[in-house]
């Protein structure tokens, strides 16, 4: 048998295609975070905590209401999604008004609606958080319906941001964290895609892969392909763009760009959700899931290119290669050179691999 | 806010940081008065709360100073704080125990250590703007935190345990929390007050002149990377200090002073105090500190109300607390 | 006069006071862990709900003792853990502190101990170091450690067939230590180790470490990683067909309700030891049952009921020393036997291991399964005298000198 660096050159072909599997991880994940920056110039901190909510919803739908797996793609995805949305219309987008009206509307009713559900209906401080969360943005929504649109002409910082949705997703991990505890819950792969096959290269083994691995790896290339030509093929994708680029120009010709961002946000938070569906089978279904994972989702994005479609999608699958890679060489590394690379690319090209530098 | 409507391509530029170029007058003995307060309110403290919890604030009130030099007066957000703070943790701690160093050299080695690293990974970061040094100084750290787990030195997740507080300059025993609480009380004073003096030189007004507007400063002979890199060598120096003080007091040095969520944990009390305030940091140390020991028996809803905190701050007092004061007060603190 | 009238009056009443402490010992005992993050199943609030019911079924108070019961959540940060301890200690007046997962933490906790010449009683926390070289005199190793994990399932296994291994080794002193450990009991019991892989904590996905697991073809996969780490290693050995294709796997770290979140399916056929399962006899099953009720239906680990345990060991040796004085209370704990209805019969030896029968278990099959928490079958019962690392191997530096 063939061997490269002293391994057996089918071992490493199947080590590569997992990586390849990670990578698709990677790829859906980092997406959603390009897309969200490229239009609300956003560091999404709180995507870790929607692809754990996404994964959680799967599961909250098969236990409650007995829906399965394939339902939960799609559910879960326009659950997490609509979550987003508000999340967008009434933590993020007040960011940029001029005054701070909404956000005391928002602060007041939650700490009012939480102060009657726990103390009044005696609801457990979790429920009642939540509770009080739902009426805190239901009252801002309302608010922010009866009066006119405000002109968002402040420029947020890329800081201020960052900081909103990493509180996010403190509070979404920490109140999860409360409800389901930490050492996860269990979700079963659809039987539809249980087992497995042994794939061969000229007749000798090189892995055993399952079934479900590699509808990952066609999942996430059909909603990977399908973004980046929605964006960058269709009318829709085009006035996405073009908002990216110059939004007073693009409100100007009579596009709503207020909503825009928010579906945007809607859409890029779905894509994490749908990345949760995928993971909740094969990883450990618990509050901490998406903490681990989205300072590497972070560097992937950097190094393809803050903001790039493209470049998140190819960096994704190739660094889920590279890690692959060192895991058979340097298995200790394996986290860490994802970091090394972010330096290196940075060095070399400042915007990233597939960035356009400002 | 004043400068928050001007437009602007990268973070330095457009940053919502108040701006302390416009001093009113009298603004220098109002800050006087607020050291001596600080001052006298040190010596009172150690007799009305617990010490140690005390030496808690101070280190991380120095680490969260240190952080504010290079965010509020650099403008260079860095995330990888955490990676001189835990280094000279580590080699402060390694060398009292192991080495046998007496306090004040074991906590000078730290400290050099510190500068050292931020030397180095200063010369890399500074190369790039906004975000992407942001970026630069994470993913540093992170492979400072890969070090450390591997090291033979540093303990692995136990850490280094037991190290000997010793006898500073040989005939002080540090041993009693209240005399440590007075060292740890007088270079934190020293770290202020230095820092005060660096925002106040004319190396200062050159900083913040690069902060707002860096072409412009380039454009009137600054070299601006020669000023960056010496405010980062600062940040990290004084980080440094605070982290090697830190595995004096408690004895020991573990993988949590290198880990990002202490990067985090820095911007947030930074971000709690008031940024670009002087005395800003302090408060939000003292705020987070009070809250990670005094809620410990909520369990997991410490997380929760961090989170709620930083919600909060970005939504309603973007100043932080002392910012807030500043306005009510019409002085900047 | 008014002055020195008051001050007599004053000490008069001190003294009163003191006659009646003498009466009644006061005791405040911290539960503190990890609330919060990697262990808080583990231990969390579960220690602090078994700590209760230790006091209440004790009934301390009608013994002339009071006991009062503090918690806090250390965060999994050595200086967190150790503030508080200090804290505790110096201001609260805690007299013992239980529990302490995560050995980072539970060693800061006994360096805070011994210098304030307190009790440790860490149960959650599972390092051999804290009565090996780390050890103090303040110290009661309650429940488990790694030593007793690793072999316990290292030699089990070896002896029932499983004699090659493989590691999956988590990349921190924790992991190598268990991995140090089980190889160590495996070669005694005349296994041989093929290999081992480390990789980075909590790293989500391991089908690369498994499958280089797989292709060294040996008996048993040992995991030598804890919380989720293990949890999506075994979740993803079965997805991958490694327990169907002829392989055990070896939990060396893993508690009840580690197993309970993969379920059954996944976990089934896992190895493990534990001190401690709710089904065992009646009176782990009583306990339980009572626990459950109390804490939201979930059953108690073996983690919780040591800090159950321990409480009740502790306050017997109050209770017979009428004092709660640091030596003289360690000195009747450990003079003292343990007959506990959850651990069974034991001692506590002089470096402070307490010492009981382990139990190798094995994850029961989904069809075996009886109810929601029907989860091991007993395989062996490791005897007392074999179960924990043997005193002189330890390197306890005042068991030497003594």
């Amino acid at each position: 048998m063939i061997t490269i660096f002293g391994v057996p050159s089918a071992a490493l072909f199947g080590q590569l295609l997992l990586g390849l599997i990670n990578g698709s991880f990677y790829a859906i994940l980092s997406l959603g975070l390009a897309v969200i920056f490229g239009l609300l110039n956003i560091i999404n901190f709180a995507h870790g905590a929607l692809y754990m909510m996404g994964a959680f919803v799967a599961w909250m739908l098969l236990n409650y209401l007995g829906i399965g797996y394939w339902w939960a793609l799609i559910l879960a995805p326009v659950i997490v999604g609509g979550v987003g949305i508000l999340i967008e219309r009434n933590y993020i987008a007040p960011l940029s008004f001029s005054d701070q009206r909404q956000s005391f509307v928002l602060i007041g009713a939650t700490a009012i609606g939480f102060l009657v559900l726990s103390f009044g209906f005696s609801l457990s401080a979790t429920l009642a958080f939540v509770g009080a969360a739902v009426i805190g943005v239901a009252a801002a929504s309302i608010y922010a319906w009866k009066r006119p649109s405000q002109s968002s002409t402040v420029h947020v910082d890329h800081l201020y941001g960052l900081l909103l949705t990493f509180g996010l997703a403190l509070i979404i991990q920490g109140l999860f964290r409360n409800q389901y505890g930490v050492s996860g819950l269990p979700y079963g792969i659809p039987p539809q895609l249980a087992g497995g096959q042994q794939i061969r290269l000229f007749d000798a083994p090189i892995m055993f892969m399952p079934n479900y691995r590699a509808w990952v790896i066609v999942a996430s290339l059909i909603v990977c392909l399908a973004t980046w030509f929605m964006i960058e093929k269709t009318k829709l994708g085009a006035y996405l763009r073009a908002a990216t680029e110059n939004p007073t120009l693009v409100s100007a010709f009579g596009v709503n760009v207020p909503l825009m961002i928010t579906l945007t946000y809607g859409f890029g938070v779905a894509l994490a959700a749908f990345a949760g569906v995928l993971a909740a089978p094969i990883y450990s279904v618990n509050p901490n899931m998406g903490a681990d994972l989205i300072i590497v989702v972070f560097a992937v994005v950097v190094i393809g290119g803050m903001g790039s479609i493209l470049g998140s999608i190819v960096t994704g699958f190739t660094l889920g290669l590279v890690e692959g890679f060192t895991k058979v060489f340097y298995p200790e590394a394996s986290s860490t050179v994802i970091f090394v690379i972010m330096v290196l690319v940075l060095l070399v090209k400042p915007a990233g691999l597939f960035g356009r530098a400002s | 806010m004043a400068n928050a409507t001007t437009a602007g391509a990268a973070l330095p530029a457009d940053t919502n940081i108040p701006t302390v170029l416009h001093e009113p007058r009298g603004t220098a003995s109002f800050h006087l008065k607020v050291f001596i307060g600080i001052a006298v309110a040190l010596v009172i403290a150690p007799f009305v709360l617990y010490p140690v919890f005390l030496m808690k604030v101070l280190c991380f009130a120095l680490f969260a100073l240190a952080f504010n030099l290079l965010l509020g007066y650099g403008g260079l957000l860095s995330f990888g704080h955490a990676a001189y703070f835990g280094m000279a943790s580590y080699l402060s701690a390694y060398s009292a125990k192991v080495w046998g160093f007496s306090p004040e050299l074991a906590i000078l080695t730290g400290t050099a250590t510190a500068a050292l690293l931020g030397l180095v990974f200063g010369a890399v970061a500074i190369r790039r703007q906004g975000i992407y040094f942001s970026m630069i100084t994470l993913a540093l750290a992170q492979m400072v935190f890969f070090f450390c787990l591997q090291a033979k030195f540093t303990g692995g997740e136990d850490g280094i345990q037991a190290v000997p507080r010793g006898r500073l300059f040989g005939f002080i025993n540090l041993a009693d929390d209240r005399v440590l609480y007075f060292v740890v009380a007088a270079v934190f004073l020293f770290g202020l007050a230095l820092i005060y003096r660096i925002i106040h030189s004319p190396f200062g007004q050159v900083l913040k002149a690069i902060r707002d507007n860096e072409p412009r400063a380039v454009s009137l002979g600054y070299r601006a990377n020669q000023y960056k890199l010496a405010v980062f060598v600062l940040s990290t120096t004084l980080a440094g200090l605070a982290g090697a003080l830190k595995a004096i007091v408690f004895q020991l040095a573990s993988l949590t002073d290198v880990h990002w969520s202490m990067s985090g944990e820095v911007v947030l009390m930074t971000l709690v105090g008031g940024m670009g305030t002087v005395f800003g940091p302090i408060v939000g140390a003292a705020v987070i500190v009070a809250m990670a020991n005094y809620l410990a028996t909520l369990g997991a809803w410490v997380t929760i109300v961090q989170g709620i905190i930083f919600v909060l701050c970005v939504l309603l007092f973007r100043e932080g607390i002392l910012g807030l004061v500043a306005r009510w007060v019409k002085r900047p603190l | 006069m008014m002055r020195k009238l008051g001050t007599v009056i004053a000490a008069a009443l001190a003294a009163s006071c003191a006659g009646a402490a003498q009466a009644q010992v006061s005791v405040k005992l911290g539960v503190l862990n990890d609330m919060s993050g990697l262990y808080a199943d583990i231990s969390g609030p579960g220690s602090v709900v078994a700590a209760q019911m230790a006091v209440e079924d004790f009934k301390a108070a009608e013994k002339g003792i009071k006991a009062e019961i503090v918690s806090a959540d250390h965060q999994n940060k050595p200086d967190t853990g150790s503030t508080i301890a200090r804290r505790w200690y110096d201001q609260d007046g805690v007299d013992v502190i239980l529990d302490v997962t995560t050995s980072s933490v539970a060693l800061a906790v006994s360096e805070v101990t011994r210098e304030k010449n307190k009790i440790f009683m860490p149960s959650g926390g599972g390092t051999s170091d804290l009565t090996g070289e780390k050890c103090t005199p303040n110290n009661v190793h309650w429940t488990y450690d790694t030593w007793a994990l690793a072999n316990g399932t290292g030699a089990a296994m070896t002896k029932k067939g499983g004699d090659s291994w493989f590691f999956l080794t988590a990349d921190y002193a924790f992991g190598a230590a268990l991995e140090r450990d089980t190889s160590n009991a495996v070669k005694k019991a005349g296994g041989k180790v093929l290999g081992a892989v480390k990789h980075p904590l909590s790293a989500a996905d391991f089908s690369s470490f498994l499958l280089q697991a797989q292709s060294s073809q040996a008996k048993v996969i040992g995991l030598a990683n804890a919380g989720s780490d293990t949890i999506n290693a075994i979740k993803q050995a079965s997805e991958f067909g490694i327990t169907q294709g002829g392989q055990n796997l070896a939990g060396l770290l893993i508690f009840s309700s580690d197993v309970k979140a993969l379920g059954l399916k996944a976990a089934q056929g896992l190895v493990l030891t534990e001190a401690f399962y709710w089904d065992q006899n009646d009176a782990t099953r009583d306990f339980s049952k009572r626990f459950a009720a109390k804490f939201g239906g979930k059953m108690p680990t073996s983690a919780q009921a040591g800090v159950y345990s321990s409480i009740i060991h502790y306050l017997k040796a109050v209770e017979a020393t009428k004092s709660k004085d640091t030596a003289v209370v360690m000195a009747k704990m450990k003079e003292m036997p343990i007959d506990d209805p959850l651990f069974g019969k034991g001692s506590i030896r002089a470096d402070g291991r307490a010492i009981h029968p382990m139990y190798l278990f094995e994850v029961k099959k989904p069809e075996e399964s009886k109810g929601e928490w029907d989860l091991y079958k007993l395989v062996a019962t490791i005897p007392t005298e074999e179960a924990f690392r043997p005193i002189e191997e330890g390197n306890c530096p005042f068991v030497k000198k003594g």
